[in-house]
């Protein structure tokens, strides 16, 4: 069998996973009657209704030609990796190293991924956007969030 | 009159001093992110959520509406002067819009979209402010089976009017309203899908899929695709007034795109982009022979389409504010900031937050106001904003997108959340796949369960109660309506071809 439409394919089964995932998932909870309807109850229906329709999109990428086959196309590898990572040590770095360190690191890893990287302007970024969300947040907004790190506050 | 009570009370609130510079403040940031390709309301919005903890609840919305009806005069300003729209509801300005401002007709094309707008503002929010109350009325009468049905339509309505494939839509809805499943049962109490994970207990927060998929997911795909050259069109716009002749002509343009507008923004899926392109077609048909033909232009092709995506701005937050259902993206974050600040979405909004309710209206006319004066005079000065490359924008975008979700709950669990949301995100972008669905499915998810689940404890578990129930049973006709009428060969094809002048 030959795929018709490859983002139709694959979201397909994206759709029929998830759908069938929930479904199966919420057979550890009670599903109750229609006249006293427990907590499985909806999402089970959900589930399969979400699994019959990615049925539907599979089948529609199967058997029904599109043009130029709805190629997914190059991914990009580079921004996609850096950005997500660079959410992710934001989050394991702030609360240990608070805002002061972090931040500069945040900005200089997003900005990795761009097409043009100046180590000049990754600098001057990392400052403004430090001390800019020093001011409103902080200063501003006086949200709690660490700015120094954990061992030289809690050395004080 | 009521009406004239109500509006003074809501101008009372709008013209306290906080709260006129907090509609200032939404209206420079709104207009700020439509004049900057790839940042749009909905990530604006998203990310500007956590700092809403320290404002009350009025201002606090006030400035989320600015942003938005914001967002709709900046769009058209970058539309105009450079050929990019800012806001995909600006995509049909630039077609006549740009073509002016070739002709070295940019001011006129400016100040015809700025006015239009304005105007168009100004009848919106009479428009609301009558059209609330007896709405409310009418869904005070709702029991939860007219509720879940409601919510059908809604979402049906949402995803009919968009682009692209019916049944993805349709399925992104369901994997929304999945996600909103994640989350402790409230009628029993049991916690589902958590895997023992204490933060998933208390569901996801909607903050981090919106900033995920919309925030995140945006950056990605915008460093993905290869650097575009932008040309700023801005040599001379002088002669910021449009003659008496282009007045002529745009006026008529600006009545019948408000008057489209207002309708298309109640509907549910309508809002300010599918009155934009309606308005668009609209004029096409009535101006018989344009001085300047369409798409070379005219002015008509500019004041239509401004004037009805501001009325359609407007006029969406009537389903949002009268019986909480949200009909785009932009008010499905709107939902969530209320319920942030502790009140209930929904017709009671308006008795027991009257300053908020009608405090809201009123300051939609003063920051459209603000609009104008901010657009027409200050127009330099956004110019020179567009010169600001993507590479030192983006990093600031990561960087108050990642404060934004880690001072949600002071966890870095979000963080995370949010990281897997991005890729997530990136996903569904490659595959074609509408991410809006997803987010109003998510934010109605709980809300339709509860309905649901309650329908059938009252009809004994009688699943015909929908269907009995004569106004439920109308309001689930009219979405199998919407999916019949989209299905049809004809239409189909349009909707096709209308979607692709994008």
């Amino acid at each position: 069998m030959k795929i018709k439409s490859q983002q139709d394919f694959w979201s397909g089964l994206i759709f029929v996973v998830v759908g069938v995932a929930f479904a199966f998932g919420s057979t550890n909870y009670s599903f109750g009657s229609s006249a006293r309807p427990g907590a499985a109850y909806f999402p089970f229906g959900l589930g399969v209704l979400l699994a019959i329709l990615g049925g539907m999109v599979l089948f529609k990428a199967l058997t029904i030609e599109s043009e130029g086959g709805d190629p997914i196309g190059d991914i990009a590898w580079k921004p996609l990796l850096i950005i997500v990572a660079a959410i992710a040590v934001f989050g394991l770095l702030l609360p240990r190293l608070g805002m002061a360190i972090t931040l500069p690191v945040l900005v200089t890893m997003s900005a990795l991924a761009g097409d043009e990287f100046h180590w000049k302007d990754a600098l001057l970024n990392s400052v403004i956007l430090t001390v800019s969300s020093w001011v409103i947040f902080i200063w501003g907004l006086k949200l709690v969030i660490p700015l120094w790190p954990v061992f030289l506050t809690n050395g004080s | 009159m009521d009406l004239l009570n109500n509006l003074s009370l809501g101008f009372h609130v709008a013209f306290t001093l906080q709260n006129l510079s907090y509609a200032f403040g939404g209206a420079v940031l709104g207009t700020l992110i439509g004049v900057l390709p790839g940042l749009g309301p909905v990530a604006t919005i998203a990310m500007l959520l956590p700092s809403i903890y320290a404002l009350d609840a009025t201002p606090a919305l006030i400035m989320l509406a600015g942003i938005y009806y914001g967002a709709q005069y900046g769009g058209s300003t970058t539309a105009i002067l450079i050929n990019v729209p800012g806001e995909s509801s600006s995509v049909v300005t630039a077609i006549d819009g740009y073509q002016m401002a070739r002709q070295g007709r940019a001011g006129a094309a400016l100040s015809v979209a700025a006015l239009g707008s304005f105007f168009a503002g100004c009848v919106g929010t009479i428009v609301i402010a009558a059209f609330a109350p007896p709405l409310t009325e009418l869904a005070f009468k709702f029991g939860p089976a007219e509720y879940f049905s409601l919510m059908v339509l809604g979402l049906i309505g949402a995803v009919v009017l968009a682009s692209g494939s019916l049944v993805k839509a349709i399925s992104m809805i369901l994997l929304g309203l999945l996600l909103g499943q994640i989350n402790t049962d409230v009628i029993s109490g049991t916690p589902r899908f958590s895997f023992d994970i204490p933060e998933l207990t208390d569901g996801i927060g909607f903050v981090v899929i919106a900033m995920g998929l919309f925030g995140f997911g945006e950056i990605i795909s915008n460093l993905g695709r290869p650097a575009e050259h932008r040309e700023v069109f801005t040599h001379d716009v002088k002669g910021l007034w449009p003659t008496r002749q282009d007045f002529m002509e745009a006026w008529p343009s600006v009545l019948r795109g408000t008057a489209l507008g207002s309708v298309l923004g109640v509907l549910p899926g309508g809002g300010a982009l599918l009155s934009s392109f309606a308005s668009y077609t609209l004029e096409k048909k009535i101006v018989r022979n344009p001085r300047i033909p369409f798409g070379k232009g005219a002015i008509q092709g500019v004041a239509g389409p401004e004037a009805a995506n501001n009325a359609g701005a407007q006029t969406s937050f009537i389903p949002m504010l009268t019986l909480g259902i949200p009909p785009n993206a932009v008010m499905a974050l709107m939902v969530g900031a209320m319920t942030i600040k502790g009140i209930q979405p929904g017709p009671q909004v308006m008795t027991s937050n009257p300053d908020l309710f009608w405090g809201l209206i009123a300051s939609m006319w003063v920051g459209n106001a603000m609009l104008v004066i901010l657009n027409l005079p200050l127009i330099g000065i956004w110019i020179k904003l567009l010169t600001v490359p993507y590479r030192f924008l983006f990093p600031a975008i990561v960087v108050f997108c990642c404060i934004g979700v880690y001072t949600l709950n002071n966890n870095s669990f979000d963080v995370f959340m949010t990281a897997a949301f991005a890729l997530i995100g990136y996903v569904f972008y490659k595959l074609n796949c509408e991410p809006a669905p997803l987010l109003l499915g998510f934010i109605l998810g709980p809300m339709m369960e509860e309905n649901l689940r309650r329908a059938l404890l009252l009809s004994r578990g009688d699943w015909t109660t929908f269907m009995t129930r004569p106004l439920s049973a109308g309001l689930l006709a009219a979405a199998a309506l919407m999916v019949i009428i989209v299905m049809l060969p004809s239409i189909r094809k349009k909707r096709e071809v209308a979607f692709h002048e994008e």
